[in-house]
């Protein structure tokens, strides 16, 4: 399995990654060369074999639904790179 | 003094304090110092010394009213950089997080901080825990305190990098790590460290920067068997706020240590013979036989069959599981955001700029091979031999107590080595991986110096939530060892 420059823009186009042109190529080689190391499993025998959901035997708790934290907006919103009063400023997505 | 300071154990220091003999203020002065003499390691992203000091003050204030917190009131630790603390600037060494500073505090480094310990900063890492080498980081590579050799900087090992080194170095009395595939285990094993990674659960991982979570998972990096024990002992425990977290008593760590072997069966898996296994590996795993066996410890050899297929899987559900938690950063809500004209284009732009290679390339894998007509045979496959992998483990531990192995095949390589191929990095976690991938608690304890004089660890792996067994064996080892080995510094 190798994964051709074409391929490689796709994916990253797919996780939101800028890659600059010149850079598929290459980055598709080492792509390629990791997606061949874990090629190997395809030769494992797995029938019958139920696939690993949790690792330890333990069974996912409830609890009640309830509020149990709020009314930290400041906190929240200190970290924004851009805020417009209590929001996120972002591109504008709507015209 | 001040040397003897930073030289002592966790557990001596916490005997001091305890019989004023020490004050935390003089003890946390004598590790800033000595952080600010070891800058060139680069072990630190961030130094927190007012902090520490402010502490570090209140241990002492605690102290003089009978009211201390216990054991780890007053003890200087290190945090690796991938905890969340509260107004402290967290990185994860990554350029995506610039100036972030949490509005909270990861569980792990709340309880530490409950129980008194003072915080003297945030340890360098591998961009997002991703890496064996410490030099994925965005602020630089850490540096072996064992090094150089002939002219050259050694690597830490990594994830866990700046944590490894600074305790080897005598900067802090121990530090927390956090392990995914050997990330606190192969830099506790190339910095002659005692580094633990507890059972999956035992660590809340709310609040910790997430790589894998199915893999994630928080330890303890100290100079001792039993300091190790004694971080650990603060660290975990049930939290609601974490699912994964397991609602299962804790021991008491420290008390395992006493009690002898005698009885047990040591499991040597034969799969681990690797071919190519440098002969001083192997002679330093048939030492550690021989050392347990004399103990009154049995050691038999088991199987392990699905071991080589370990790392594949762990390169499948890794980067998976990085692709997805990694998401999150995309220039809104936190640290680094690079214009764009459109959102879409402001994304691109941000996590372009923001993740450096190696991150980039585990995150386009995992994206890989979880999109449309790939998922069932990568990642799905992947999580099938993972059951194998688990199964495997749990066979044996039907007639072992415990497995021994090495715990990397080499030691520390030089800082620019093993950079232009992906795959030749990723070996050195070959003997710890299999071990994240069951879930199982496992230590790194340094065994002797190889060759060119640089430390050598074995690994201990244990059952479920039998941390105490792994402990008990790990403290032999050290004992038979009698390692006392310190950088040159």
């Amino acid at each position: 399995m190798s994964l051709d420059p074409e391929t490689v823009r796709t994916i990253a186009a797919l996780a939101r990654l800028r890659v600059a042109a010149d850079q598929l190529g290459h980055l598709g080689e080492e792509l390629s060369a990791i997606i061949g190391f874990v090629e190997q499993l395809q030769g494992v025998d797995t029938a019958d074999v139920a696939p690993m959901t949790s690792v330890i035997d333990l069974l996912l708790p409830e609890r009640v639904d309830a509020v149990t934290d709020g009314n930290c907006r400041e906190g929240v919103l200190a970290n924004a790179p851009e805020r417009i009063d209590c929001f996120y400023a972002v591109p504008k997505v709507v015209e | 003094m001040s040397a003897t300071l930073t030289s002592m154990t966790l557990a001596e220091a916490s005997q001091q304090l305890q019989a004023r003999a020490l004050s935390a203020v003089e003890l946390t002065r004598a590790h800033l110092d000595a952080m600010a003499s070891h800058r060139s390691l680069n072990a630190f992203i961030t130094e927190t010394p007012e902090l520490a000091l402010e502490r570090a003050a209140e241990a002492d204030a605690r102290r003089a009213q009978d009211a201390a917190l216990g054991p780890l009131d007053g003890i200087p630790i290190a945090i690796k950089d991938l905890f969340c603390t509260e107004g402290v600037l967290t990185t994860a060494a990554s350029h995506i997080l610039d100036g972030f500073r949490p509005p909270y505090e990861s569980t792990v480094t709340a309880k530490l901080k409950a129980q008194g310990a003072v915080m003297l900063g945030k340890t360098n890492l591998d961009e997002f825990a991703m890496g064996s080498s410490n030099i994925t980081s965005y602020y630089g590579p850490v540096k072996n305190p064992w090094g150089p050799v002939d002219g050259k900087d050694l690597v830490p090992g990594g994830s866990s990098g700046g944590s490894a080194a600074a305790v080897a170095a005598g900067l802090c009395l121990a530090a927390t790590g956090t392990d995914t595939g050997g990330s606190i285990r192969q830099p506790a094993s190339f910095c002659g460290i005692v580094g633990i990674k507890p059972t999956y659960g035992r660590c809340s991982r709310w609040g910790i920067v997430a790589f894998a979570s199915s893999l994630d998972q928080a330890g303890a990096m100290a100079r001792s068997v039993r300091d190790a024990a004694m971080l650990l002992q603060g660290m975990v425990g049930h939290d609601p706020r974490d699912s994964t977290s397991a609602p299962v008593p804790v021991p008491d760590f420290a008390a395992a240590l006493g009690q002898d072997i005698r009885g047990l069966k040591i499991g040597i898996p034969r799969e681990y013979r690797i071919e190519g296994m440098a002969a001083e590996i192997d002679a330093l795993w048939r030492q550690g036989c021989a050392w347990l066996e004399d103990a009154g410890a049995t050691t038999v050899e088991i199987s392990l069959p699905h071991t080589r297929h370990a790392l594949p899987t762990y390169y499948i559900i890794a980067p998976a599981e990085a692709s997805s938690n990694l998401a999150r950063y995309d220039g809104v809500r936190f640290g680094l955001r690079v214009p764009g004209a459109s959102l879409d284009e402001m994304y691109q732009n941000t996590r372009g700029e923001g993740f450096g290679a190696e991150v980039r390339r585990r995150i386009l894998i995992g994206t890989y091979v979880l999109s449309a007509g790939y998922y069932d045979a990568y990642y799905l496959k992947a999580q099938k031999v993972r059951t194998l992998i688990a199964n495997d483990f749990r066979e044996a531990f039907r007639s072992v107590d415990a497995v021994l192995t090495p715990t990397a095949p080499s030691d520390a390589f030089a800082i620019g080595e093993r950079l232009d191929d992906p795959i030749m990095m990723y070996l050195n976690d070959v003997f710890t991986v299999p071990t994240s991938l069951a879930g199982l608690p496992g230590i790194s304890v340094p065994g002797g110096l190889s060759g060119r004089g640089l430390p050598l660890g074995l690994q201990v792996i244990g059952r479920p939530f039998d941390e105490e067994a792994v402990l008990r064996i790990a403290a032999v080892i050290e004992r038979c060892a009698g390692f006392s080995g310190r950088p040159r510094g």
